[in-house]
């Protein structure tokens, strides 16, 4: 088959075959194109079967390259999965403060029993022990946050492996998820609790409020 | 005119445990006379069979959020000057201006303590 291909298919066929980065899907892309372009006017019937068998094989790698560029991968790795990670991250932390600021206020109730009778002493040293003991769903949650943190970063590194494989360059230019927007849009108030580091805290509220801000 | 402590608060939460918090720390103010309604389309309904005269609300609710409520009781004649404080984690300036444009008396950010509270209240209320 190689004897009927042109001087320089040949060439590129060669340097392929011994090229040591891999081959990736715009190299066969490129080779079919090539190929499907010096092909000479008169082909046997194997050589028509093979044609159809590599123009089958490049349409199945541009519907992938659609379907993956539909998917919007960079937004995922570069967007979705890094936001998911940091607001996980915030929760551990205002669980751990707020833990602890239960735990230290507990220990303030229990220096005072001393001054109680000692039937109300020991049921509050009773009731300070069961705050102690439900403290510990801090460390549990915190546990479990970090498995999940895991697993998402675990699916950023695939991701972005996915767009390396294809040496992706696919649309960012973020556009809109569909339909047309209504006059007054609610849902892109609707954050939540920002991140610690970019939160305004009431003061800032306090000044926007009163029209300084 | 001094602040009528029996008034009736109605407070919007979807999360219990914040209904719970509010609840506690109005009655550490002074205030006992408290309604709950876990969104803004049940809190719309209390206000419409009962009389109403402060509202303590949180943003992000379905079916309807705090400022979809918010407009609705500023939309109604028999309801639109009861005061309403918005009580969010939602802290961007555009929030605060979303807010302030559809009428709010005032805007506490969570996390917020009884203190903060009492400011406010106390701001859109008068002193007590």
């Amino acid at each position: 088959m190689i004897g009927n291909l042109n001087t320089e298919l040949a060439a590129k066929l060669a340097a392929l075959r011994d090229s040591d980065g891999g081959v990736s899907p715009d190299d066969i892309q490129n080779l079919i194109d090539a190929v499907m372009t010096t092909a000479p006017g008169d082909i046997s019937h194997d050589d028509h079967a093979l044609y159809a068998e590599i123009r089958s094989l490049a349409d199945a790698i541009q519907r992938a390259r659609s379907e993956i560029a539909a998917l919007r991968p960079q937004e995922i790795s570069e967007d979705f999965i890094p936001a998911a990670t940091d607001e996980l991250d915030a929760v551990v932390g205002a669980t751990e403060i707020a833990t602890n600021t239960i735990m230290d206020n507990a220990e303030a109730i229990q220096a005072l029993t001393g001054e109680m009778s000692q039937e109300a002493g020991e049921k509050v040293e009773a009731a300070v022990t069961e705050i102690f003991t439900a403290c510990g769903f801090q460390d549990i949650t915190g546990q479990r946050i970090t498995t999940v943190v895991t697993a998402l970063k675990e699916i950023e590194g695939k991701v972005a492996a996915l767009l390396s494989a294809f040496n992706a360059d696919f649309d960012t230019s973020g556009a809109a998820r569909g339909g047309k927007p209504a006059e007054f849009d609610e849902s892109g108030l609707l954050n939540g609790p920002q991140l610690p580091a970019k939160a305004q805290n009431q003061d800032d509220i306090d000044r926007i409020f009163s029209g300084e801000g | 005119m001094a602040v009528d402590m029996n008034m009736r608060v109605l407070i919007v939460d979807d999360y219990k445990t914040m209904l719970r918090i509010i609840r506690n720390l109005l009655k550490q103010i002074g205030f006992h006379n408290v309604e709950e309604a876990s969104d803004g389309s049940a809190a719309l309904d209390v206000m419409r069979n009962e009389q109403i005269d402060l509202v303590i609300s949180d943003w992000n609710m379905e079916p309807m959020t705090g400022l979809q409520l918010l407009k609705e009781v500023r939309a109604d004649d028999s309801l639109k000057e009861t005061p309403f404080i918005m009580v969010t984690a939602e802290s961007k300036t555009e929030n605060v201006v979303a807010a302030k444009q559809a009428g709010v008396s005032n805007y506490i950010v969570k996390p917020f303590n009884a203190e903060t509270l009492k400011t406010k209240l106390e701001s859109v209320l008068g002193p007590f």
